[in-house]
């Protein structure tokens, strides 16, 4: 007998609208415990505000919202703090903040949840996490010294200083030459490997989808219209997924240029 | 000719009535952070080391130059009626009294506000506020109140210095146009000056700078749309606190002098 694998987040008929813009009737997905799944779609769809909706950033309209069991529908901001501590966010430009240098921006979670840590205890997690981001020795500089793909490695550091069980990927290959979107793709593998996290990206990158997914969650009008494995997607009849992984104009996607 | 929304009177009344929401919900957080235990004590006094030592040479720059003017405009309408020995006294009055803090609120205003704005808004744009809170911290806490309290707690300090300098200024000129010696012109400045003229700029600054921190905080923290945004925001953070300034000081001109 197979066990299923756990449910550790799960969207139910979540709603979100931006004054007239509505961005999700009814988002409904859940999310295995360990798989790395990628919630894919054209801009401007909504996979961000999915993200930042379930790490608490944002709102739901309506529908609820499961976390490690627990609903978050309605938290406080305080009530956040035990979720965060366990999930983690990759920023779509990294977020580093520019005062502090990549040692105090990786420490910063650290400093935060735990108030008596020592400055050897720091050294030694910063340390570990650049090693494992593949940026050793780098700790005095500053982000704006930084290039994209490094800032991007640094801010994955820094999310994973706390060894969450969730990461959230936005957008993580954007704006990045190739052998940089290879790194982040490997990243995004290596962080289910060694740290056997669970990992939520969003991309409208065909080629990392298919390449880090275990699953792939197609975002279109509004809702999810198909959740499957990467080989099934690609083989997909749906026109509205085939013409995206294809970029042909049909349906909602026109071509618009004269 | 038609008009674009954002000129549309109740659109703009309905900006007012959030606006004055946002700074009293802001003000009460603020306040109340501030008398808990997750004060950053450490970024306050670094944020009021950096924005005072930012402000300084303005505050000085205008105090100095306003002190000199005053001196010269009363000091030679004064000479008309054979009454220019008074002329430190009128200048001392109008600065300690009006012009020290109002000028100071308006520079700092212009000079710690726009930075504060556009720092915490770039911050906002780059999503760097959203990773603080992200990464289990409150942005309230480490950002807005040591902003907030460093311009409240600076205002005074800085009205303080402008007071002294603008005064100086008015003996330069009394002395350079009107003959006037700088001791004479010190003990009758002296002579009609007393605490509570001091006390009340002082407190007035107190208030300018908790609104003109509260008021650069809110515009940072409500930045959008990029770098434009960014630019935008700073320039109503000048707009708002200049305007807020010049009202809250016929208020509180109003309630001293009723004290």
């Amino acid at each position: 007998m197979t066990v299923q694998p756990e449910t550790i987040i799960s969207f139910r008929g979540v709603k979100k609208a931006f004054d007239e813009n509505v961005v999700f009737t009814d988002l409904t997905l859940d999310v295995l415990k360990g798989e790395t799944i990628t919630i894919m779609g054209g801009s401007g769809t909504g996979k961000s505000v999915a993200l930042k909706i379930l790490i608490g950033l944002l709102e739901p309209d309506g529908g609820t919202i499961t976390v490690f069991g627990q609903e978050v529908n309605g938290f406080r901001e305080s009530d956040w703090l035990p979720i965060r501590r366990r999930v983690s966010m990759l920023f779509q430009s990294g977020a580093l903040f520019d005062s502090l240098n990549v040692r105090d921006n990786i420490a910063y979670p650290l400093r935060i949840h735990f108030k008596n840590i020592s400055e050897e205890e720091i050294n030694d997690t910063v340390a570990e996490k650049l090693r494992l981001v593949g940026l050793p020795g780098i700790e005095a500089m500053k982000p704006a010294d930084l290039s994209g793909g490094m800032r991007k490695r640094v801010g994955l550091a820094r999310a994973i200083a706390m060894n969450p069980d969730v990461i959230l990927w936005d957008e993580p290959t954007t704006g990045l030459d190739p052998i940089n979107t290879s790194r982040i793709n490997r990243l995004i593998r290596r962080m289910q490997d060694v740290l056997k996290c669970t990992s939520i990206v969003v991309t409208h990158d065909m080629g990392s989808a298919f390449n880090v997914s275990d699953r792939i969650a197609f975002l279109y009008d509004k809702r999810i219209i198909l959740v499957d494995s990467v080989e099934r997607v690609r083989q997909s009849e749906i026109p509205e997924v085939k013409n995206f992984i294809t970029g042909r104009f049909e349906g909602r996607y026109q071509d618009d240029i004269a | 000719m038609a008009h674009s929304d954002s000129f549309h009177p109740n659109l703009r009344a309905e900006a007012l009535f959030i606006l004055v929401g946002d700074l009293f919900q802001l003000a009460v957080r603020v306040l109340r952070l501030t008398f808990s235990r997750s004060l950053e004590v450490v970024e306050t006094i670094n944020q009021i080391r950096l924005l005072g030592i930012k402000s300084l040479s303005i505050v000085n720059l205008t105090a100095i130059f306003a002190g000199m003017v005053m001196a010269l405009q009363f000091g030679t309408s004064m000479a008309r009626f054979g009454a220019r020995e008074y002329v430190g006294q009128v200048v001392a009055m109008s600065i300690v009294r009006e012009l020290g803090p109002v000028l100071t609120a308006l520079m700092v205003g212009g000079r710690i506000g726009a930075g504060i704005t556009a720092e915490l808004g770039s911050m906002r744009v780059t999503e760097q506020i959203d990773a603080i809170r992200v990464l289990g911290a409150d942005p309230l806490s480490k950002l807005v109140v040591p902003r907030v309290l460093a311009a409240t707690l600076i205002m005074p300090l800085l009205t303080a210095i402008a007071d002294v300098v603008g005064i100086i200024g008015g003996a330069i000129i009394s002395n350079l146009e009107f003959g006037l010696s700088p001791m004479f012109y010190y003990q009758s400045v002296v002579e009609l000056l007393k605490v509570e003229d001091f006390t009340s700029g002082i407190a007035k600054g107190l208030v300018f700078g908790f609104f003109i921190g509260l008021i650069a905080c809110r515009q940072g923290f409500r930045t959008s749309g990029g770098t434009e945004g960014v630019g935008q925001a700073t320039t109503q953070t000048v707009v708002i606190t200049s305007v807020n300034t010049l009202i809250t000081d016929l208020v509180l001109t109003k309630l001293l002098l009723l004290l």
